[in-house]
């Protein structure tokens, strides 16, 4: 049960009314509903479409697959694969989770780093992962990011980063707690050495990862209908009892509220990064 | 000590304990309180301004639960707003101007949750304290004095030095909020409190601060003595530091790094 909490949406409410189903190439189901619009999608037709259905709604996508999207394609090398999770707190049960999800997610961990090109550009770049705890970060998460962007500083290159997340991960305690400072201590340096940092957030993006890296890039982008925010939806109308406004902490109110740059749909986030590191000189 | 860690938690909570507020008033003379983060509004859960240290001035920011009921309402129970932390950022940048050191007290169960908070970013804002934080040129001390709730605790924590007072906790997540999404029960938070290691010797132990504080005659002259005699020495030290930026960088840096490693290389 604990398993499935992590792998699937939690709720209608904190899933802002929408229920992602995770979608594999193998699932061997013929269709997918369309959360949204509520209409039978063909697989084929949805993966043609990077996952996005013809009413406009975005499905939860997979770090590889997303990569695959994003990159020219072959150039995508991957660093810091082997890093693996220590469960510095020893917290009950979590050695076992994160055994569990790696065989369900084919993953180590939470986010994906690399080098690649997009549009013949040399870049950096992390995906994190939505089928890993949600992308929750551990020490693992701030690890391989931190060591992403001393990368990008020492080779002097941009960074692209990928956000998805429910937040710090509370089995590594104030460990993950410090990944926030950590991260952030390594987008300064970055930063301050002149380079380029674009975030794309997409669904969802919260807690502790937006009370980062998440906020600190110079251009900040988000996916269409992707719930960006720092404290959850339904725990803040248990503290204020309060109903909260239709579409908040979607990406159109954070944009509204003068926190993110553009909302860029899937399709046109290739050709729009390209572009933005192209005007950079590459970084 | 005979206590469990959510006895410990408790004992953060209490509203006994002394606040923000009482230590930058016994601790420091000539204290001065600067309003306003210059952009929305002035966040009364976090109090600002400059302060002598044994003559010399200092930055001090705290956040202050307040003591009267009023008080605590006011203050929103030490949750502070986005522009409380935009507001002690204006006050660590001013600092860092005029060369003078900083000391933040944090008593917080975690960032304001609301929906003024989040219209205003929350997230945003704690994120700008901790990138800006690390690369600031004054020496800073950050001392837990009662709870330290999550991001709204960090992010006057990106310090130098890093203490806990003894029955100070330090937690990603509140004993109950782990409990209800970990084992949809509230009501094991006695367990959550013990598995998420929240305690100052939890903390010393984990390598994320310097030191444990004694709370010998808490709240009492002699205790705001040893503090203020120890903030003198320690600055002192730090004021020397050549490397201070350097150093800071890698006591956040090594925080996790030890992961493992399943291969060779990269």
């Amino acid at each position: 049960m604990a398993l499935l909490n992590f792998l699937k949406p939690k709720n209608q409410l904190e899933e802002g009314g929408r229920t992602a189903a995770p979608i594999q190439q193998d699932a061997g189901e013929p269709e997918k509903t369309c959360p949204n619009c509520h209409k039978e999608i063909p697989i084929s037709q949805l993966w043609a479409n990077s996952l996005v259905c013809p009413c406009g709604y975005h499905f939860r996508m997979k770090a590889r697959h997303r990569i695959n999207m994003t990159v020219d394609k072959g150039t995508f090398k991957e660093m810091f694969s082997d890093l693996q999770s220590t469960d510095p707190l020893l917290f009950p049960g979590y050695q076992q989770k994160l055994e569990t999800v790696g065989n369900a997610s084919g993953e180590t961990e939470a986010v994906i780093c690399g080098t690649a090109q997009i549009g013949k550009q040399d870049c950096c770049l992390f995906v994190m992962e939505p089928y890993f705890m949600m992308g929750s970060m551990g020490s693992v998460v701030g690890e391989k990011i931190t060591r992403l962007f001393e990368y990008a500083l020492q080779n002097r290159l941009p960074v692209i980063g990928f956000t998805v997340s429910g937040g710090a991960r509370m089995q590594e305690g104030l460990v993950s707690l410090m990944q926030m400072a950590k991260t952030s201590a390594a987008v300064k340096r970055h930063s301050d050495a002149g380079l380029l940092y674009i975030a794309v957030l997409t669904d969802p993006t919260t807690g502790g990862v937006t009370a980062s890296f998440a906020m600190e890039a110079d251009i900040i982008l988000a996916e269409p209908d992707a719930t960006v925010g720092f404290a959850g939806a339904r725990v803040i109308e248990q503290t204020t009892k309060k109903a909260l406004p239709k579409g908040f902490q979607k990406a159109d109110f954070v944009l509204k509220h003068g926190f993110i740059d553009q909302i860029v749909p899937r399709r046109e986030q290739k050709k729009l990064l390209a572009e933005l590191l192209n005007m950079h000189n590459g970084g | 000590m005979g206590q469990t860690p959510y006895d410990r938690v408790k004992q953060a909570r209490s509203i006994n304990r002394p606040t923000g507020g009482d230590y930058i008033r016994n601790i420091f003379t000539n204290f001065i309180e600067l309003h306003g983060d210059r952009r929305f509004s002035d966040d009364p859960a976090i109090v600002g301004g400059i302060a002598r240290l044994e003559g010399t001035p200092v930055t001090v920011i705290a956040i202050d639960k307040g003591h009267t009921t009023k008080e605590r309402v006011a203050k929103n129970f030490g949750a502070p707003h986005p522009e409380g932390y935009r507001k002690a950022l204006r006050l660590m940048k001013q600092a860092e101007k005029f060369g003078r050191p900083i000391v933040c007290f944090i008593d917080t169960s975690g960032a304001y949750c609301g929906i003024g908070a989040e219209e205003r970013g929350q997230g945003q804002a704690i994120a700008e304290n901790l990138m800006e934080m690390t690369t600031l040129c004054v020496p800073i001390i950050s001392i837990l004095i009662g709870e330290g709730g999550s991001g709204g605790a960090l992010a006057l924590a990106v310090a130098d030095r890093v203490y806990m007072m003894q029955n100070s906790v330090y937690s990603v997540i509140s004993p109950e909020g782990c409990a209800s999404i970990l084992w949809k029960d509230s009501a094991k938070a006695e367990a959550a409190a013990a598995s998420l290691r929240l305690t100052a010797e939890d903390a010393k132990f984990l390598g994320i601060i310097e030191k444990v504080l004694s709370e010998k005659e808490i709240g009492t002259k002699p205790f705001y003595d040893r503090l203020r005699a120890m903030l003198v020495e320690d600055l002192s030290q730090l004021t020397e530091e050549p490397e201070l930026i350097q150093k800071r960088y890698e006591r956040f840096r090594k925080i996790g790094s030890e992961t493992r490693s399943t291969a060779v290389g990269q």
